[in-house]
């Protein structure tokens, strides 16, 4: 485990590095994206001066490690156009990335494993051919045209546009919040049921051709009970695995849906801060966005111990 | 994932292409997929080329917002511009970055990840660090930022997607190679004295390729959303260049009065996506060893 910890901290080592070069890597400075063209009116003296103060004419390993050091602290940057710290601002936006998230999941768990194993119970059958479908159709639809059909569906036959008020957020109205979160939520829910089932589908498959699930039919477990216990119970590892990756990716990746039904989260953050062109906004997100998935991929990881019945009884 | 079959079942490959194809014809979800691509393929084509009778750019005001006729298939948009030809134009523009950028992340994933696997060592500790570090970013978020900081055209998108998708070349190939250089003939083919990377390409490529063509497809078919979705946020290739992203995102004010604009570019990038989806799944089944000399 400690060997986990380790490796992720030095991925993560890895990922402000990575950040760091990126934002190196694009054209001008904080000098030019704060004074836009009227950079080139500079003189050399007061460019030299505002280098200094931006801590530009230090060596590149030095200002890496003076960035890793403020970021340590708390201090991601500040945004100009928000007149906020991007601190924050990450708080105010996280926690609406964190509940599409775990709605999004809930609903992908809900649909993808029964039809998993629905799927599983006869291959090659109707029903197995009909989670298939579906299946497809979840890999296949991309995100942002089954979200705006669905929202300029809903919206002109039923009138149905939460997403339209301004955001709510649940603690000020937890009613209207349900409603602007249920439309992306299906959205996001119906793309990573895909895999969800596919996963299951796959892992039931081949737990049941293993000869502890004979032994214990021929003990006499009941059917359900095997099915549950025996069957969905060693399923379960891959499909946490699967789970914890696609939670994951849905703490950026949301972005689109985000951005179609208008919810101020993490991934239009930093959609808006490169529409904005304000990059010190888009690298502080983005790291802590990595950072998220990292300890996620580790959470994942704590979990898949635990219910392991392999690891566990070791 | 793929898996590869140990031991004698990993004869190097060639040789055995028609009875491949063959299985790949036989599975349902294969020939499918096999025919969409083709369609598309050849809709591409005729676009890349100007083979349609209208063009994709040209604005013709008094026919705007007629619904599919025998004239205009998929119906105009609001610039009156034929909405099949941009259509066909979209798909082209996708399977250009599309391939691009597969092409880019299979030959230096591939590179990659056999280097690792093979030489283990520095190289391993070093590209196998770079792998989780690309790993630790959701891919369209990687893709948008890549994206914003080039000067955007379709081959900078192409190389942000391209990004993207090298650390899953080099996860599926390292593993497989990690076990093949434990087999006795590739060990013998070293012994013998056949430099590395003589061994590497002769005796240790040909046997993944399998994992890398299925690999290549499922890619594909996600290089595509990803270039769909990026050029939906308005960060794909500039207009007017028609794109499939960008045609829905302007359709959804439309889709009331002109439904056409936006089914169109949906239907298309579906099936594309099915398409490829549905290859993979099939080119899988078919190279797969468990699967040789099924009727």
């Amino acid at each position: 485990m400690l060997r986990r910890v380790l490796a992720a901290l030095a991925t993560l080592l890895g990922v402000a590095v990575f950040v760091f070069i990126m934002l190196r890597a694009i054209p001008g400075n904080q000098i030019t994206a704060g004074l836009g063209t009227e950079a080139a009116a500079l003189t050399p003296a007061q460019k030299q001066a505002l280098e200094a103060y931006y801590g530009l004419d230090q060596p590149l390993i030095v200002q890496f490690f003076s960035w890793l050091g403020n970021i340590f602290t708390g201090n991601l940057g500040f945004s100009a156009r928000a007149q906020q710290s991007v601190l924050e601002l990450t708080a105010q936006s996280l926690p609406v990335t964190l509940e599409l998230a775990v709605f999004s999941i809930v609903l992908a768990l809900v649909m993808g494993i029964p039809l998993g194993m629905l799927s599983a119970s006869k291959p090659d059958s109707p029903r197995d051919a009909f989670g298939q479908l579906v299946g497809l159709a979840g890999l296949s639809i991309p995100a942002f045209l089954l979200a705006t059909t669905l929202l300029a569906w809903l919206a002109a036959s039923l009138g149905f546009n939460p997403n339209g008020k301004g955001f709510a957020y649940f603690f000020e109205d937890p009613w209207l919040n349900l409603q602007q979160m249920l439309l992306p939520s299906i959205v996001l829910g119906f793309g990573i049921a895909a895999p969800i089932m596919r996963t299951t589908r796959t892992a039931v498959l081949e737990i049941r051709s293993n000869d502890f699930i004979r032994t214990a039919r021929a003990k006499g477990v009941p059917a359900r009970r095997l099915q549950v216990e025996h069957v969905l119970g060693n399923a379960l590892v891959p499909i946490v695995t699967m789970t914890g990756l696609q939670f994951g990716y849905l703490l950026g990746g949301a972005v689109v849906v985000e951005q179609i039904f208008s919810l101020p989260g993490i991934g239009r953050q930093v959609l808006l801060g490169i529409q904005q062109k304000e990059y010190a906004l888009v690298q502080s997100t983005v790291l802590v966005i990595a950072l998220a998935f990292v300890i996620v991929n580790l959470l994942t990881d704590v979990l898949y111990r635990m219910i392991d019945p392999r690891v566990r009884a070791a | 994932m793929t898996d590869i079959t140990q031991s004698a079942e990993l004869a190097p490959g060639g040789g055995r292409t028609i009875e491949r194809v063959r299985l790949l014809l036989r599975s349902r979800s294969g020939l499918v997929g096999l025919i969409l691509i083709v369609i598309l393929g050849v809709l591409s084509l005729l676009s890349a080329f100007s083979l349609l009778p209208y063009d994709p750019i040209a604005q013709d005001p008094p026919s705007r917002l007629q619904p599919p006729s025998a004239e205009h298939w998929f119906g105009t948009d609001q610039f009156g511009r034929d909405v099949f030809a941009r259509v066909a134009a979209g798909v082209a523009n996708s399977a250009l970055i599309s391939i691009v950028a597969v092409a880019f992340a299979t030959v230096v994933g591939t590179l990659a990840g056999i280097i690792a696997g093979f030489y283990r060592g520095v190289s391993d500790g070093v590209i196998s660090g770079v792998t989780n570090v690309l790993f630790a970013f959701p891919p369209l978020l990687l893709a948008l930022s890549l994206a914003s900081v080039f000067d955007r055209n379709w081959f900078t998108i192409a190389v942000a997607i391209a990004i993207v998708y090298v650390p899953i070349f080099i996860r599926v190939t390292r593993g497989p190679v990690l076990s093949l250089r434990e087999i006795e003939y590739v060990k013998a083919a070293t012994s013998t004295g056949q430099s590395r990377a003589m061994v590497m390409f002769r005796h240790v490529l040909p046997n993944i390729t399998s994992i890398i063509i299925v690999q290549v497809t499922l890619s594909l078919s996600w290089a595509v959303l990803t270039e769909a979705s990026l050029s939906f946020l308005g960060l794909g290739t500039p207009p007017p260049a028609p794109s499939l992203g960008s045609m829905i995102f302007e359709a959804r004010t439309l889709i009331g009065i002109a439904p056409w604009t936006m089914f169109a570019p949906g239907v298309v990038v579906v099936l594309l996506v099915v398409g490829l989806n549905l290859l993979g799944d099939g080119l899988r089944d078919a190279l797969d060893p468990r699967n040789r000399g099924k009727k």
